[in-house]
């Protein structure tokens, strides 16, 4: 296994023949947690789903474990089952709190589902409602829900979109606390999405600024906050950009 | 009134004849309608391509077709003179018997079940699909997954369509022909029995006809109701 999780190359995503995403390069490194931040429509969540090989780039490539594909088609389902995307806006199947957590590993026919998903609800605090039905559950309790269905299948890349957006502070530190643990004691490597700074700053080891698609900048988390290279990353960083 | 309530009490044996028939021929009705109309709707609900749109128009208008018009329709097709009567295989149904009625009635519900399954699948929300392939599901699987989804949807999609049929007449009456103790069905009896003057008998039916509709709608809200508990 190499030093780097992915790798992307010219990466170009246009809809409708706008170009919404255009990274010449970008790393990740195995282990790591990376911020992406940037305002709304930077294109941080698409590049999230080119990342979870979900949808094809309009140009450019991206390697995954060391193998380069420029569509998703081209890669096999077993690679596609190492990585796990949690949505801004997660979607839950109408059934109990259990089901749901263990909706990943049936679908890979996996053995010991009951100790598994239990595991992973006292994880994330859910174990005493892992009977409830996903529609009773509130805003915060149903992000934990999609954290743990993503987290059970012990995924080597965990990809977050804004994952306490609307979230009161109390959700938001336990949230914060599962993706801390899941990289320092699983060895995850998570690229997570935010356009609140505080959070990249509380988490992240590397942060990447998107502005209008492009990459502007990437740094180590200290340098990029405490010495940003660039003009846009020091409005950022100041909270003067407008977003 | 108290003679209507009086024949269905003491289960009069032609009365009974009559409503198994009816419940007989919608039910193996639904039967192959949803066989149809299940998978149907699910692919109209799920694909995108081109004539959809036309597909879903000339859907909705099975919905609405006339029961008298799909009897006539059926009666010139199965009649010894028609495109399959003429035809003269063992095995197609003739007219007058309940298989005929039941093919009139298989027309009638599968536009009507796969339009309320279509409806049902096009209400799971479309990214669930894209969110359960992210989790590691192969196309196939999230497909299952959003049709589980959608399966309360089409089981009030059968209950609807068989409560639409058994209380249809025009078909029923151009197919079967209402034969007593062959094609009579509920429906079709109360016709004949009002013309009759036999308002009691007519009566009978219709309350037990009544009855079963109100049964049918009482299972469709109970599960709707479940739905949005």
């Amino acid at each position: 296994m190499g030093e780097w999780v992915y790798q992307v190359e010219n990466l170009v995503k246009a809809y409708n023949g706008r170009q919404v995403l255009n990274v010449p390069a970008l790393d990740v490194r195995r282990g790591e947690i990376l911020g992406l931040v940037g305002p709304s429509g930077a294109g941080k969540s698409t590049l999230l789903r080119l990342l979870n090989l979900l949808e094809a780039p309009t140009g450019g490539r991206i390697a995954f474990e060391g193998r380069w594909f420029a569509s998703p088609a081209e890669a096999p389902l077993e690679l596609r089952r190492r990585v796990a995307l949690v949505f801004q806006r997660p979607i839950l199947l109408s059934a109990s709190v259990f089901d749901n957590v263990a909706y990943g590993l049936r679908i890979r026919g996996c053995r010991d589902v009951r100790s598994r998903v239990e595991e992973v609800l006292a994880r994330v605090g859910m174990l005493p409602m892992q009977h409830a039905p996903s529609r009773t559950l509130s805003g915060g309790e149903l992000q934990r829900v999609a954290l743990a269905r993503a987290l059970v299948v012990e995924p080597e890349v965990l990809l977050l979109d804004e994952p306490t957006a609307n979230l009161d502070p109390g959700h938001v530190k336990a949230i914060e606390a599962i993706v801390r643990e899941a990289n320092r004691a699983h060895g995850t490597t998570v690229v997570l999405v935010t356009h609140n700074i505080f959070q990249a700053r509380r988490l992240a080891q590397r942060v990447g600024l998107l502005v209008g698609g492009r990459l502007v900048e990437v740094a180590p988390a200290q340098a990029f906050f405490q010495a940003p290279q660039t003009e846009e990353a020091r409005a950022f960083v100041a909270g003067d950009m407008v977003y | 009134m108290r003679h209507a309530l009086r024949l269905l009490w003491s289960g009069d044996r032609a009365l009974v004849q009559i409503i198994g028939l009816s419940l007989r021929v919608s039910a193996t009705a639904i039967v192959f309608a949803g066989l149809v109309g299940v998978p149907l709707g699910s692919w109209l609900g799920l694909r995108r391509f081109v004539g959809r749109r036309l597909a879903v128009a000339l859907l909705y208008t099975g919905m609405g077709f006339p029961p008298v018009v799909v009897g006539l329709f059926v009666y010139l097709l199965l009649s010894r003179n028609g495109v399959l009567g003429s035809l003269g295989w063992p095995w197609m149904p003739r007219l007058f018997t309940p298989a005929a009625m039941v093919i009139g009635q298989v027309i009638i519900a599968t536009p009507l079940i796969a339009g309320f399954t279509m409806a049902a699948v096009m209400g799971v929300d479309p990214n669930l699909r894209l969110q359960l392939i992210s989790l590691g599901a192969t196309p196939w699987q999230a497909t299952w997954a959003v049709l589980r989804e959608a399966r309360l949807g089409v089981v009030v999609s059968l209950v609807a369509g068989f409560g639409s049929v058994i209380s249809e007449v025009g078909a029923v009456m151009l197919l079967g022909g209402n034969i007593e103790g062959s094609t009579r069905v509920m429906t079709t009896a109360i016709v004949l029995e009002t013309g009759k003057g036999n308002f009691d008998v007519a009566l009978a039916m219709g309350m037990v006809l009544l009855g079963i509709t109100f049964a049918i709608n009482g299972v469709v809200l109970w599960l709707q109701g479940k739905a949005f508990d």
